[in-house]
């Protein structure tokens, strides 16, 4: 059977660390950076389950600030 | 798989809408704001109307939408974005011109020019925030401000019998005869933020094909008002907002 791969990549800069995608990610793929923050002192998402991501887009949906991008792959 | 033969641009399924500048939102993290300038970003440019649009910017948080994505704007005196709104698509009737309001905006200050630009059925697209606070000026009440709900000037909740009724204006829009497509969606979860795209795209197309007044009122957050985080903002929403403003279509000719 086909296997969905994604990936997300986040503007550091641009994120303000709400939350948002990583309540929206169904496969807990995204976290906010413990102790890591951007030039505004916020912790920004990251993928920190990478191998579980689907693609789906749940977070880029949902982010207010438009900061994520997603892409996703279908592996044999 | 490694993550870099994922991320390449063949592979790209979502990307940062192209008419939004690149430029920090002043918003607080996680306001319902972003996603509906995102939202607004994604549909105009998908229908081909960057050239074509033009916007009312409101007073409220939203006051520097002109700055955020990039089509014409203009900035209108506090509650007059549809008056604005009005003599632009009269002059322009080829443009497709749309306010963008929050409920002070729309329902206190600029109850009459809303409600008299929806029956006179102006060619226009009126999007309404409703957060059920003033965010901008500190978390005050609003007229949509559900009863018992606690905001700077209401401490012990909104009462009735003081502070009246709150106000469900795009339910009186609804029974206008200007107006075309009345809904009322949110942007809470990944379907929401999917099907207020479909609410806006089916707005701007009415107004492109000269139906009348579109309102697409949005349900939205304003956690720093409400003083939770934004994930909590969410979840009360969910819980007290949508039985005073239930989603849906209020009207759809």
């Amino acid at each position: 059977m086909a296997k969905v791969k994604g990936a997300v990549t986040v503007n550091v800069e641009r994120c303000k660390g709400c939350n948002l995608c990583v309540v929206a990610c169904p496969t807990d793929t995204l976290s906010l950076q413990a102790n890591e923050v951007n030039d505004r002192g916020y912790h920004y998402a990251y993928m920190a389950n990478p191998d579980a991501c689907i693609g789906c887009c749940s977070c880029a949906w949902v982010c207010p600030d438009a900061c994520i991008e997603v892409y996703r792959v279908t592996a044999n | 798989m490694e993550i870099q033969d994922i991320i390449r641009p063949e592979n790209k399924v979502y990307s940062t809408p192209e008419l939004l500048d690149n430029v920090h939102m002043h918003y607080c993290p996680g306001c319902s704001h972003g996603v509906i300038h995102k939202l607004l970003a994604e549909v105009i440019a998908e229908m081909g109307l960057t050239e074509k649009t033009v916007g009312i910017s409101p007073v409220g948080c939203a006051v520097f939408a002109y700055n955020y994505i990039d089509v014409d704007w203009v900035e209108a005196a506090h509650g007059r974005a549809p008056a604005v709104a009005t003599a632009i698509s009269r002059l322009w009737p080829e443009d497709v011109v749309f306010t963008y309001q929050g409920d002070g905006d729309m329902s206190a200050i600029g109850t009459a020019e809303s409600i008299h630009a929806a029956n006179r059925g102006e060619n226009i697209v009126m999007v309404f925030v409703n957060n059920a606070i003033y965010g901008m000026t500190g978390g005050q009440m609003a007229p949509t401000t559900l009863v018992g709900q606690k905001t700077a000037t209401t401490p012990y909740g909104r009462r009735v019998d003081l502070n009246g009724h709150p106000l469900e204006i795009t339910n009186l829009m609804a029974i206008l005869d200007g107006t075309c497509y009345v809904t009322r969606q949110s942007v809470h979860t990944p379907a929401n933020v999917r099907k207020t795209k479909a609410a806006l795209k089916k707005a701007f197309q009415n107004a492109l094909d000269k139906k009348g007044t579109s309102v697409v009122e949005v349900v939205a957050t304003c956690n720093s008002g409400w003083k939770m985080s934004p994930e909590k903002a969410n979840e009360w929403m969910a819980e007290h907002m949508f039985a005073k403003y239930p989603l849906g279509d209020l009207k759809n000719e």
